[in-house]
């Protein structure tokens, strides 16, 4: 039977199939139907339609959180691009102890998130943090400085942690993707008088393009659903200046239990990544095309 | 033994447990289960108490009433998540030991307790009137009140004397004019304004309601946008900025104990833990003159409003889950735990951190060893619940969760929101729970 290719390709299929369609679709459906129920926890609920959908549209708790979750999804992602871009420039090059470097720099992408935002939020803690007493001690501020306790501190604390968190993502995997290129291309650049920043600019960023698309969609996907940094870090807080549409969406749907109201938020998120895909791969299949 | 005989053997084991039943009946067999009693609660900020439940009531419970106990502790904040994990999948915890108004949350996958509530009430002087409106729904219980951990201002004698305020302040105002003279000297009050379960709404409640601020009148309607509402906030943005430490509005609920431990406030709101630490730490809790810490720490209320002064204290409460197969024991269980001589071995360790919901215990030797936890003994006869002047049901407790009423405090503390906008906007999120 298996001679067939068809039923062979069905046969080699149908694990692959049975996975996405247990713990991807099964989930996704699942979230989808409790967002058009009143469902609570304990109580199955009926159908509203998208009257969830629409409380949660006008919540203004909601909108600060979707806001707050654009703004630490670009600025985390830029910084990250950059200084992973930068990073992996450096690493690219020829110097002793390389390889233990390269690795160590791996570090803070390993540490469990929790453990690490919590080390951060003792850094950055109102009344004894070690930062604000380093700054104390050697003169450089009178004050404490408001970390995590001014909510546009407490956000660009976030977006640190943040970039921190995920720049050697960004730099192993375009380290990677600079080691494919032909040191053949830099040296015919140079001989036609390009100095380095030409090189990078006409030679590098082109050819890394594509590596640093699929980082970027990888990035922003995890960026913008991101619990665990600012659930750890400020629990949203302080006046929901640092909450997202995931930690808001865990505190109605689980700490409320209104589950279904929960699963309405957290689709919130499920257009923009989708037309965030979307745009970016459309743009890296022309870019193959040319 | 021979593989032979070993097949032989296990097999015949197998078919005498009727595995064919088990299979059929979708759960496991009953010996293996009836005895197990699965408890989850928080990690108690008195470890001692944990202590207690996992070295004595454990082999007691086993002994008494031949039920194998497994307790569980967690961090406060997970509890929810866990509860709801549980209860949609319906398996966990036979008993979830909950906070503050999670039993309304969770009321419809509760088994009904009454029984053992009735009786624990009649036996040991009554409930009190805040864990009893916690508890139950329509008149059912539907958790049995194990604890309440009263909130109360912790405070520095010694730093109070020296400004000339040798008694605790009665109102808002003359804590306000205290707090000014004690920031002045870098000794600020302490009170975190953010999102964290305990202290924060804790404060920020009470406060209001001292004011004649309330979220919605007996029928439900929100009323929160009043002028004493504004009032208290108006207050409060002042007395942060006069008295407070400002990095209070990303505190969570142990920041001040270290903050008060380490010198840095000189009075805060908490439940008895900074002094039992205090009390327990005497050697490395000092004042700045040497002397032990514990020596110089007293309590007190929160001062009153114009309208008086009405606290809010944390409730805890043993819920037991409709899902689980050993009710029976469950139920056995609570009433071995509340009575007087197994409920004493806990509730003395407290040293007065956590209090019994019951009057009785106000009458306990226990309260004779330190005048400086006296005013715990009393905190439960008054006391308001989320969701005044209506129920603290589902709706209060989702304005709770969402931190509407903390956050309408922070906003104008922090100066991102006058008063009135502040109470204006916490006003609009609240109409929409309970629209």
């Amino acid at each position: 039977m298996l001679e067939s290719e068809k039923v062979l390709a069905s046969t080699l299929l149908t694990p692959g199939l049975l996975i996405l369609v247990l713990f991807i679709a099964y989930p996704f459906v699942m979230a989808l139907w409790y967002s058009l129920t009143s469902i609570r926890v304990g109580d199955p609920g009926q159908f509203v339609g998208l009257d969830n959908f629409v409380k949660a549209w006008n919540d203004t708790i909601f909108q600060v959180a979707f806001k707050n979750t654009v703004f630490y999804t670009f600025w985390a992602t830029i910084f990250k691009l950059a200084l992973g871009m930068w990073l992996a420039l450096l690493l690219n090059r020829s110097f002793r102890f390389k390889r233990i470097i390269r690795a160590s720099m791996l570090l803070p992408f390993i540490i469990p998130t929790v453990l690490s935002a919590f080390a951060w939020r003792w850094m950055f803690d109102p009344t004894f943090s070690v930062m604000n007493w380093l700054l104390f001690h050697t003169g450089m501020i009178a004050d404490r400085l408001p970390f995590l306790s001014s909510g546009d501190w407490a956000m660009w604390c976030a977006v640190l942690v943040n970039t921190w968190r995920g720049m050697p993502f960004f730099a192993i995997t375009l380290l990677a993707g600079l080691q494919t290129i032909s040191p053949d291309l830099h040296e015919a650049a140079a001989l036609d008088g390009a100095n380095a920043w030409h090189r990078f600019w006409h030679v590098t960023w082109p050819l890394l393009m594509p590596v640093t698309l699929v980082v970027v969609v990888f990035s922003v996907i995890q960026t913008f659903s991101d619990f665990q940094l600012i659930y750890v870090l400020t629990g949203g807080g302080p006046a929901n200046s640092t909450h997202l549409v995931a930690t808001y969406a865990y505190q109605v749907g689980v700490a409320s239990g209104l589950l279904g109201e929960g699963a309405a938020l957290s689709l919130f998120m499920f257009p923009v990544l989708f037309a965030v895909v979307w745009i970016q791969l459309r743009f890296m299949k022309r870019m193959e095309g040319a | 033994m021979k593989r032979r005989k070993f097949l032989k053997a296990t097999g015949a084991g197998l078919a005498a447990t009727g595995l064919a039943g088990i299979l059929a009946a979708h759960r496991a067999p009953v010996f293996a289960q009836a005895n197990t009693l699965h408890v989850l609660r928080w990690n108690d900020f008195v470890p001692a108490a944990d202590k207690v439940l996992r070295e004595v009531y454990v082999p007691e419970v086993q002994k008494a009433l031949g039920i194998k106990l497994n307790v569980e502790t967690v961090n406060a904040n997970d509890i929810p998540a866990r509860a709801t994990a549980a209860i949609q999948s319906g398996n966990g915890p036979d008993i979830f030991n909950f906070l503050n108004n999670y039993p309304q949350l969770y009321a419809a996958a509760a088994q009904d307790v009454s029984d053992v509530a009735d009786e624990v009430a009649k036996s040991q002087g009554g409930i009190y009137d805040l864990p009893k409106a916690l508890c139950t729904v329509s008149g059912k219980w539907v958790a049995v009140p194990w604890s309440t951990v009263p909130a109360l201002i912790a405070y520095r004698k010694s730093w109070f004397d020296e400004i000339g305020v040798k008694e605790f302040p009665k109102t808002w105002a003359a804590y306000h004019e205290a707090g000014k003279k004690l920031k002045a000297m870098k000794r600020p009050i302490g009170q975190t304004l953010g999102h964290t379960f305990g202290d924060a709404p804790t404060f920020a409640y009470p406060l209001m309601w001292s004011y004649g601020g309330q979220e919605v009148d007996a029928k439900g309607k929100v009323v929160l946008n009043s002028k004493e509402t504004v009032d208290s906030v108006r207050m409060m943005a002042q007395f942060w900025k006069d008295a407070h430490d400002e990095g209070g509005l990303a505190w969570d609920d142990s920041n001040n104990n270290r903050a008060f431990l380490s010198g840095d406030v000189s009075a805060t709101l908490n439940g008895a833990s900074i002094y039992v630490a205090a009390l327990n730490g005497a050697d490395k809790f000092k004042t700045d003159k040497g002397a032990p810490l514990h020596t110089d720490i007293q309590h007190a209320p929160l001062p009153n409003g114009p309208k008086g002064a009405f606290p809010y204290h944390t409730a805890f409460t043993d819920m037991v889950m409709k899902y689980s197969k050993n009710t029976k024991g469950a139920k056995e269980y609570l009433r071995w735990a509340h009575s007087k001589a197994n409920y004493e071995k806990w509730i003395v360790v407290q040293k007065g951190f956590a209090i019994a919901p019951t009057r009785d215990w106000e009458n306990h030797p226990m309260w004779n060893a330190d005048p400086v936890m006296l005013p715990f003994k009393t905190a439960s006869r008054s006391g308001r619940a989320m969701g005044f002047g209506g129920a603290p049901d589902k709706r209060a407790a989702e304005a709770w969760n969402k931190y509407i009423i903390v956050d309408m405090y922070a906003n104008a503390a922090s100066g991102k929101m006058k008063p009135e906008e502040s109470v204006k906007a916490a006003a609009s999120e609240l109409a929409k729970i309970y629209t």
